[in-house]
């Protein structure tokens, strides 16, 4: 990216490669900490929507049945912080099956395969939320997440446009705009967040990020090894449009099968090119009013 | 009949949550901001060439649509008490907190202008308030483009580059036919010569838009947004000609530039409800991202 993204994005606190939580001026912080989701190992449980939703205290927000498989929750939003994702694809022609173990997403001889997922805030390296945000509310912790002070929010809703992933939401009633904290306030305790707590499969692995970047290159070439061709790590590579997420995914087929962009770039990144359009378009509202009054405003006889 | 998960989508939801800001408060505030913003700058040269009556009008008018903004503003957030929360920092990389700031300076100076040209009193504190406002006018008329523009919003973040000139121009064709309306013909002629500079710009920069949008520029022409659009372009043309033709009429002038109005604010609702379509459909997200990768293009254009 041009060095003057760069250098607007340092001002704002996050840069890409860089670590978030330094550039946000927390001194001597904790490692980075994140999710790493293995979506091939997920049983769409939902433990991790029910573990979610009670230890935040996360409202009720719809007794639907939506026919999305067995998806209810539908997606992310103000209350719900994690989502559990269905995809039925029967009879995929042309593809070899793969290993009968779960591990592999159970296909069946004809192909079929039943995808889950857990969907969450991906917590990223440059947050466009964080960026937008005008009051400050939104800010990175020392643990590299990105958190929305709930005492400051005026739900401006800014956040909510800005986000490339649609994740953050305002809240109906309550007027603020709410999200995935990656349990803060455990993260601050030494525990670990609610939704990894309950998985049962431990798709869902919490630690640093780091750690949890070398265990999913090794895990998907452990699938690519084993004929699971669809399967690729999303939100890893801090060279993407977000400078990496905190909160990655290991999936077995397109982002946008499981809703999710292909190809998210945060939105601050073109933010110097439209200041510099502003300032043209003002200096050429200007010249447009002094052309226009040129010749006098005595009236016409 | 919910449709199936299909592998472009995940059964058709939008992937980006649709702008939490509310019509008419917003596009609303995009039309008033732009006519107060420009209407301060045409104020300030009108007064330089002793065009009083114009000048007093367009001050009177400016103060009015930042006072009716505010309102809008306010109403418009979730949490409306904590509107305050928008001056506790000042954020670069985030429009709103620069729109803020922006916004504390110029209505102030846009209020004394207009209370001192309307009293008679205090003629050198207008003028510096006039001062004041006119060059705060230019960033207050501009910097809502770069507002919507610094979205994941398809529609609103592929047309940065052009926006900013459309809001100008816009913003001059209101401040325009503010003036035509306002005085008589006979001091009208700069409102009218403002007017026609604004709409040329405000098209041609419309035009260059839609061009390089190509197939994404869907949401600006087809349902609402399309048919907003449209009626804006009507009016922009028939109050252009009513301007050039009203000749010593004060009807027809009058008519001309409420015509001029109303094409500024129907833009600015064409251009906010294109961003709603386009945020929507996921295919608005997901296929420019995935050409993108397919042809290995860098993400930032």
């Amino acid at each position: 990216m041009s060095t003057e993204s760069a250098r607007l994005l340092t001002l704002a606190g996050t840069a890409p490669g860089l670590d978030p939580a330094a550039r946000a001026g927390h001194l001597d912080h904790p490692p980075r900490m994140g999710f790493f989701t293995d979506t091939s190992v997920c049983i769409g449980c939902k433990a991790c929507e029910v573990a979610c939703k009670e230890w935040n205290a996360v409202p009720e927000n719809g007794l639907l049945l939506t026919g999305m498989s067995y998806d209810n929750s539908v997606g992310l939003g103000a209350s719900t912080w994690r989502h559990v994702a269905f995809i039925e694809q029967i009879g995929r022609p042309g593809e070899a099956p793969a290993l009968p173990s779960s591990a592999a997403g159970g296909q069946a001889a004809d192909g079929s395969r039943w995808l889950m997922s857990s969907d969450v805030c991906k917590h990223c390296t440059e947050a466009a939320c964080l960026d937008v945000c005008p009051t400050g509310a939104l800010m990175r912790t020392e643990f590299g997440t990105v958190v929305v002070q709930q005492d400051v929010c005026n739900g401006c809703g800014y956040c909510v446009s800005a986000c490339p992933f649609g994740v953050i939401e305002r809240r109906e009633e309550d007027g603020r705009a709410w999200k995935c904290t990656l349990c803060y306030d455990r993260l601050g305790a030494g525990l670990e967040p609610a939704c990894a707590k309950a998985c049962p499969t431990e798709s869902i692995q919490f630690g640093p990020v780091d750690e949890l970047r070398v265990r999913a290159q090794q895990r998907v070439s452990e699938l690519r090894d084993a004929g699971v061709a669809g399967a690729r790590l999303y939100g890893e590579d801090p060279g993407d449009g977000v400078g990496g997420a905190g909160a990655f995914f290991l999936l077995l087929d397109e982002p946008e099968v499981y809703g999710l962009p292909p190809d998210p770039v945060v939105t601050t990144r073109d933010l110097p090119r439209m200041w510099r359009h502003v300032a043209t378009a003002g200096a050429a509202l200007a010249l447009g009013a002094l052309a226009a009054c040129l010749g006098g405003g005595r009236p016409r006889p | 009949m919910v449709p199936k998960a299909s592998f472009d989508s995940y059964y058709g939801r939008p992937v980006l949550k649709e702008p939490a800001w509310a019509s008419p408060e917003v596009p609303g505030y995009l039309f008033l901001g732009g006519l107060a913003g420009a209407s301060s700058v045409l104020a300030g040269f009108a007064q330089l060439s002793g065009n009083r009556e114009l000048s007093r009008a367009a001050k009177a008018g400016a103060a009015a649509a930042i006072g009716l903004s505010m309102l809008a503003l306010v109403d418009d957030l979730g949490r409306p008490a904590r509107f305050m929360n928008m001056l506790r920092v000042l954020k670069v990389t985030s429009p709103m907190s620069v729109g803020s700031w922006l916004l504390a300076a110029y209505g102030p100076a846009a209020g004394a202008a207009a209370a001192s040209a309307v009293t008679g009193r205090l003629p050198a504190g207008g003028a510096a308030a006039t001062a004041g406002a006119a060059a705060l006018g230019t960033g207050v008329a501009t910097y809502t483009a770069a507002l919507l523009s610094d979205t994941a919003v398809p529609a609103w973040h592929e047309g940065h580059r052009e926006m900013p000139y459309v809001f100008a121009g816009s913003a001059a064709t209101a401040a325009g036919g503010l003036g035509m309306l306002a005085v008589s013909p006979a001091h009208a002629g700069q409102a009218v010569r403002f007017a026609v500079l604004g709409a040329a710009t405000e098209l041609t920069a419309k035009s260059v838009l839609l061009r390089r949008l190509g197939a994404a520029a869907e949401p600006y022409q087809q349902g609402l947004a399309g048919r907003l659009m449209e009626s804006g372009e009507v009016l922009t043309a028939a109050g252009l000609a009513g301007a050039v033709l009203a000749g010593r009429s004060r009807a027809a002038a009058a008519v001309s530039g409420a015509a001029l109005m109303a094409a500024s604010a129907l833009t600015r609702f064409g251009v906010f409800e294109a961003g709603r379509a386009s945020a929507r459909d996921p295919k608005y997200t997901v296929e420019p991202q995935r050409e993108r990768l397919r042809s290995g293009a860098a993400p930032v254009a």
